[in-house]
C-alpha cells in the first residue's frame, strides 16, 4: 500500500492556500454533469451536501435514519472551537494548532492540523450567518467557555446543544440544496458496499431498510462521512444505529484503516445502573468548567457526599494537575478517575463513580446562573438517576465516546482508493490520540463545507472518468455478495440475539482493550473475539425475512462488522506497545503514573491493509515529523 | 435512588406487519423489570424475548437515547411521549410504573405520518417542510466576520428557545387538528429573530405555510396541546409569531 499524505509544500501558514490555487477547478456549468454520493447526513456529510450542491453538482445523500437531521452530530453538547481571540485572551491560529497537536499526543498530521485551526474562524462565521443562534453577551457579540485541555476561551457553544444547532443549520443548508434541487435525499439506506471499478470508486450498495431490497448507485466520487465506531463497547455514548460497517466495506474493498485502536474515553457520563443498560449518556465536559471532581479520602467511605467534610475529600484532579486543576484533556481526567475507583475509592452504591460537585460554583454565583449554562444536563442527569444535582454532587465515570482512529486520508482527505473520501469522524483525522473537546464539531465542519468543495472538485476536474452504470457487472457482484450474507444469517435460525452477543463482544473490549490495556489482556481479547464470531455465525438469531423493514437484520449485520473490525482494533493496541492519549498500555507509564511515548518507535500512523476473508491484515506506516511543534512529555500539571 | 425492586408488567402494544395491513393490539408479559431500567430497554428486554421464541420483534425507532435526535416517539397510555412532562419517550423509566400495571403502547397516529410498522412512522412530511423555506440562503464562504453582526441577547436567547425543536413530531400528535404550527411556528420564530433571518421572512413564512396545507397538516385552534406534550418547552407563542409574520408576509408580498 503506497500512502502518500500529498502534503503541499511551502511554510505551513501558506500550504493551504497555495494548495487551494493548484487543484484544479470544474467549470461551473460542468459540474452538473458529475454526480457525488455523499453516506451520512451528520455534520460533515450535511456541510459536505451543502457545500457542494451550492457549487452545482449533482449529490446524492444517503442515511439510515428517517431524517438527515437524526444523525449522531446531534447529542454533541459543549461546543466547537475557533482560534477567534474575541475574548483577548492570547489565542490564535498557532495556539490552536498546537493545542490540538500536544492534546493528542504528537500522533497526527502537523499540516492537517494547521489547516483545521485556519478554517475554525470561517467555520464560526458562516455558522453565525445561516442562523446557528449562538450564545451571545448583552452587547450582543458571541460568548466563549473554557474547554479541556486550553488555557483560553475559545469554545463557541449554543447552551448545551451545540451539535444540535450545527447540525440544524448543516441540515438546514442542505434542504436549501434539496430545494434547488442539486441534492437528492435518500433516507432509510445503509451503505453496505463500495462498488469500485478500474480502481476507482464509483458507486455504492445500499440496502434499503423499508423494502429490504439491495439497490446500486453510481457516481465520479464517493464521500463517506459515515461517523465512529465507539459502539464497538456495545455500551459508549454513541446513538444505537451507530456503526462500524460502512467503513469497515471500505477497508475490505482496499482502503487503509488508521490507527484504530485510538479511542476517546470520555470522563463525564452518567455510570451505568444495571445488566439492562442499552447506552451511557455523556454529560458535556464544560460541566468541568464549573464542577469539582472527587472521591473521599477514605477507601469505601459509605456517607453521603454532602455529609463528608471538606478535609475528608480527594479533588484528585486539582491535587495532581495543579495548573488545569479539573480542566485537563479527556484521557487524563478518565485514568485519573480509573485510578482512584480501581484503587477502592470509588463514589455511591457500586464504587463505580466519581463525583461531579458544584456546590462551590452554586455558592460563587448563584444557582440561577449555574441553571443557565447547565441547566438541561442537570435535567437529564435528574431523569436518568432521579438525583437532583444542585443538591447532591453528581456521580460520574468514563465511558467510551469518539473514535480518532478511522479511515486513512492523504491530505485531501481522500482514501488509499481514488474517489474515495472521508470525512469527519469516519477518517482517522487530525485529533492524534486525543481529542480536545469541541474540536469534533470544528473537524466535522471544516471538513464538509470548506476542504470537501476544493479537495473533491480538484479530483473531479484531474481524474478520467469511463462510464459506470448500477448495469455494471461490479455492481451487480456486489448487490449479489451482500444477498449472499444477509442469506447466511438468516439461515443461522440460532437462539442469540444480535444485543446479546454485541453485549458479549462489548464486555471484552471493555475490559480488556479499554482504558487500560496490557499485552496479557490483549492477547487474552484476540482469543476471544474470534471465539465470538464463530459462535455469531453458530448460533444468531435472526427472524423475518430480507425483503422486509427488519431490524434484527440490521442490528445483527453491524454487529457482523463490529466482531471482525474488534480483532484489528486489538491488533493495532498490541503493536503499539507505548501509551498515547487514550491509548495506554500499562506497560507504558511514568512513575507517576502518566502515559509515556515512545516517540523514536512509534512516532507514525498505523496503516493496516486488508489481505482477505481469514488472512491477517498487513501493517504499514505514515511517518509523522514535527517541523513546527517541540514534541515533549504532555504535562498539565 | 429506588427503593422498589424489580417487577412485572404488561405491555398493550400495536402490532401492524406494514402499511398496508391491518393492526391489531396484543398483548406480551415482561418480567423483571427493574426500576432504574428505561421504558425502552424494557421493551428492548421484550424484543430479545420475543426473537429467542422466533417472534417478530416489535418495531420502534430511537437512535440517541438521550432526548436529542427526535427519533423515538410512542403514546404510553394515551400521553404522546409519555407521563412525563417536556420529555421524550428515551427518558421514561419504569420507576414511573409498579407491579401489575398493564401499559398500552401505539404510534404517533396522524395522517401525515403513515405508519410503516407497528410503532414506526413515517414522518418525512416534517423534511419537506423544512425544505420549503426552513434555512438562511447564504452560500458557504460568503460570510463576513461573525461579530460584525451584534443579536441582542435576549433575542437570541428567544431564538434559542424556538431553535431547540428536536422535529419528533408530537406537537402535530398531540393536536386535534393534526397541525404543524408549533414545529412550522418554531423554525419561523428561530429565524425571524435574528437579523440574519430577516431577508427571507416573507418568502419563509409563505413557503413553510403552503407546504403545510400542501402535505395535509390541519390549522391551529388555540387548544395548547402541542406546547404541553413538546419535549422541548417550544412555547405556543411561536405559533403566534408565525401567523404575524404570514400576515405581514401576505401584506407586504413583493412577488
Amino acid at each position: 500500500m503506497k500512502l502518500d499524505a500529498k502534503i503541499p509544500a511551502g511554510p505551513i501558514e501558506k500550504k493551504w492556500d497555495s494548495h487551494k490555487f493548484d487543484l484544479k477547478l470544474v467549470n461551473p456549468s460542468n459540474r452538473r454533469k458529475f454526480d457525488v454520493l455523499i453516506v451520512g447526513s451528520g455534520l460533515a456529510g450535511a456541510s459536505a451536501a451543502a457545500s457542494l450542491g451550492e457549487l452545482g453538482y449533482n449529490v446524492k445523500v444517503f442515511t439510515l435514519h428517517d431524517s438527515p437531521r437524526r444523525a449522531h452530530s446531534i447529542a454533541a453538547q459543549g461546543g466547537i472551537n475557533a482560534a477567534k481571540n474575541y475574548p483577548n485572551d492570547g489565542d490564535s491560529v498557532w495556539r490552536l494548532f498546537h493545542d490540538t497537536v500536544k492534546g493528542g499526543d504528537y500522533r497526527a498530521r502537523e499540516a492537517n492540523v494547521y489547516r483545521l485551526a485556519q478554517i475554525s474562524n470561517q467555520i464560526i462565521d458562516h455558522c453565525a450567518a445561516i442562523g446557528v443562534p449562538f450564545g451571545r453577551e448583552y452587547g450582543g457579540l458571541l460568548s466563549n467557555r473554557s474547554f479541556g485541555g486550553a488555557q483560553v476561551s475559545r469554545t463557541f457553544y449554543s447552551r448545551g446543544q451545540t451539535g444540535q444547532q450545527l447540525l440544524l443549520g448543516a441540515y438546514s443548508a442542505m434542504m436549501r440544496q434539496v430545494a434547488a434541487g442539486t441534492v437528492t435525499l435518500l433516507p432509510r439506506r445503509e451503505m453496505v458496499d463500495v462498488v469500485i471499478k478500474n480502481g476507482q470508486a464509483r458507486g455504492i450498495t445500499a440496502r434499503n431498510l423499508l423494502t429490504g431490497e439491495i439497490e446500486s448507485y453510481a457516481g465520479h466520487a464517493v464521500l463517506l462521512c459515515t461517523g465512529g465506531y465507539a459502539n464497538a463497547f456495545y455500551l459508549s455514548t454513541n446513538a444505537a444505529s451507530c456503526n462500524v460497517s460502512a467503513a469497515w466495506a471500505a477497508f475490505k474493498r482496499g482502503a487503509g484503516f488508521a490507527n484504530p485502536c485510538f479511542t476517546q474515553i470520555h470522563p463525564t457520563c452518567i455510570p451505568r445502573s444495571g445488566e439492562h443498560q442499552s447506552k451511557l449518556t455523556l454529560m458535556s465536559e464544560s460541566l468541568r468548567n464549573d464542577g469539582r471532581v472527587w472521591v473521599p479520602k477514605a477507601k469505601g467511605d459509605a456517607r453521603q457526599p454532602n455529609d463528608i467534610p471538606e478535609a475528608e475529600r480527594d479533588y484528585f484532579l486539582e491535587r495532581r494537575y495543579p495548573a488545569f486543576g479539573n480542566l485537563v484533556p479527556r484521557d487524563i481526567a478518565s485514568r485519573a478517575a480509573k485510578t482512584v475507583v480501581d484503587a477502592g475509592f470509588g463514589a455511591g452504591a457500586t464504587g463505580q463513580s466519581v463525583y461531579l460537585d458544584f456546590r462551590d460554583a452554586i455558592t460563587r454565583k448563584g444557582a440561577d446562573k449555574i441553571k443557565d449554562a447547565y441547566g438541561n444536563l442537570f435535567d437529564m442527569y435528574y431523569q436518568i438517576t432521579d438525583e437532583n444535582g444542585y443538591k447532591t454532587p453528581m456521580r460520574i465515570y468514563p465511558a467510551p465516546h469518539y473514535t480518532m482512529g478511522g479511515l486513512w486520508v492523504d491530505y485531501n482527505l481522500m482514501t488509499t482508493i481514488p474517489g474515495l473520501f472521508a470525512m469527519g469522524e469516519a477518517n482517522f483525522s487530525d485529533h492524534g490520540a486525543n481529542r480536545l473537546g469541541a474540536s469534533a464539531l470544528m473537524q466535522g465542519l471544516a471538513d464538509g463545507f470548506f476542504i470537501a468543495p476544493s479537495t473533491v472538485s480538484g479530483y473531479l476536474a484531474s481524474g478520467k472518468f469511463e462510464t459506470a452504470a448500477p448495469g455494471d457487472k461490479e455492481f451487480s457482484e456486489s448487490a449479489a455478495q451482500i444477498q449472499e450474507r444477509i442469506n447466511r444469517l438468516l439461515a443461522v435460525k440460532g437462539k442469540k440475539t444480535p444485543s446479546e452477543l454485541h453485549r458479549q463482544l462489548g464486555n471484552v473490549m471493555w475490559h480488556d482493550a479499554g482504558m487500560g490495556r496490557s499485552e496479557t489482556s490483549l492477547k487474552k481479547a484476540m482469543k476471544k473475539i474470534p471465539e465470538i464470531r464463530e459462535e455469531f455465525w453458530k448460533n444468531i438469531a435472526v427472524s423475518g425475512s430480507a425483503g422486509d423493514f427488519n431490524q434484527p437484520l440490521e442490528k445483527a449485520m453491524k454487529v457482523a462488522d463490529f466482531i471482525e473490525f474488534s480483532e484489528l482494533f486489538v491488533r493495532d493496541a498490541l503493536e503499539r506497545k507505548e501509551s498515547c492519549g487514550g491509548h495506554f498500555r500499562d506497560e507504558s507509564c511514568t512513575a507517576e503514573g502518566e502515559a509515556r511515548r515512545d516517540d523514536e518507535n512509534f512516532s507514525h500512523a498505523s496503516v493496516w491493509e486488508y489481505q482477505g476473508e481469514g488472512r491477517a491484515a498487513l501493517l504499514n506506516k505514515e511517518p509523522l515529523t514535527f517541523e513546527h511543534i517541540k514534541m515533549a512529555e504532555r504535562s498539565y500539571k | 435512588m429506588n427503593e422498589q425492586g424489580n417487577f412485572s408488567v404488561t405491555v398493550r402494544v400495536w402490532r401492524q406487519a406494514g402499511p398496508e395491513e391491518p393492526g391489531k393490539m396484543v398483548s406480551y408479559p415482561v418480567r423483571d423489570v427493574s426500576p432504574d431500567m428505561s421504558f425502552l430497554e424494557m421493551l428492548d428486554i421484550l424484543n430479545d424475548n420475543l426473537l429467542k421464541t422466533g417472534e417478530q420483534p416489535i418495531t420502534f425507532e430511537s437512535d440517541c437515547r438521550e432526548g436529542i435526535c427526535g427519533s423515538c416517539g410512542l403514546v404510553v397510555n394515551g400521553d404522546v411521549h409519555g407521563p412525563d412532562e417536556h420529555s421524550t419517550v428515551c427518558q421514561l423509566h419504569m420507576r414511573r410504573f409498579k407491579n401489575g400495571d398493564v401499559i398500552t403502547v401505539e404510534p404517533w397516529r396522524v395522517k401525515t405520518f403513515p405508519v410503516l410498522k407497528d410503532l414506526a412512522v413515517d414522518r418525512s412530511a416534517l423534511d419537506r417542510l423544512i425544505a420549503a423555506g426552513g434555512f438562511i440562503s447564504t452560500d458557504t464562504g460568503a460570510a463576513q466576520d461573525a461579530n460584525s453582526v451584534a443579536v441582542e441577547k435576549d433575542d437570541a436567547e428567544e431564538a434559542m428557545d424556538a431553535a431547540a425543536c428536536i422535529g419528533c413530531g408530537a406537537c402535530v400528535v398531540a393536536c386535534p387538528n393534526g397541525a404543524a404550527m408549533l414545529f412550522t411556528g418554531a423554525k419561523v420564530s428561530h429565524l425571524a429573530l435574528l437579523p440574519q433571518g430577516g431577508p427571507q421572512r416573507t418568502q419563509r413564512a409563505l413557503g413553510m405555510v403552503a407546504a403545510m396545507d400542501r402535505e395535509g397538516f390541519g390549522n391551529c385552534s388555540n387548544e395548547y396541546e402541542c406546547e404541553a406534550v413538546c419535549p422541548k418547552d417550544v412555547k405556543a407563542a411561536n405559533i403566534a409569531r408565525l401567523n404575524r409574520e404570514f400576515l405581514l408576509a401576505n401584506l407586504t408580498a413583493k412577488r
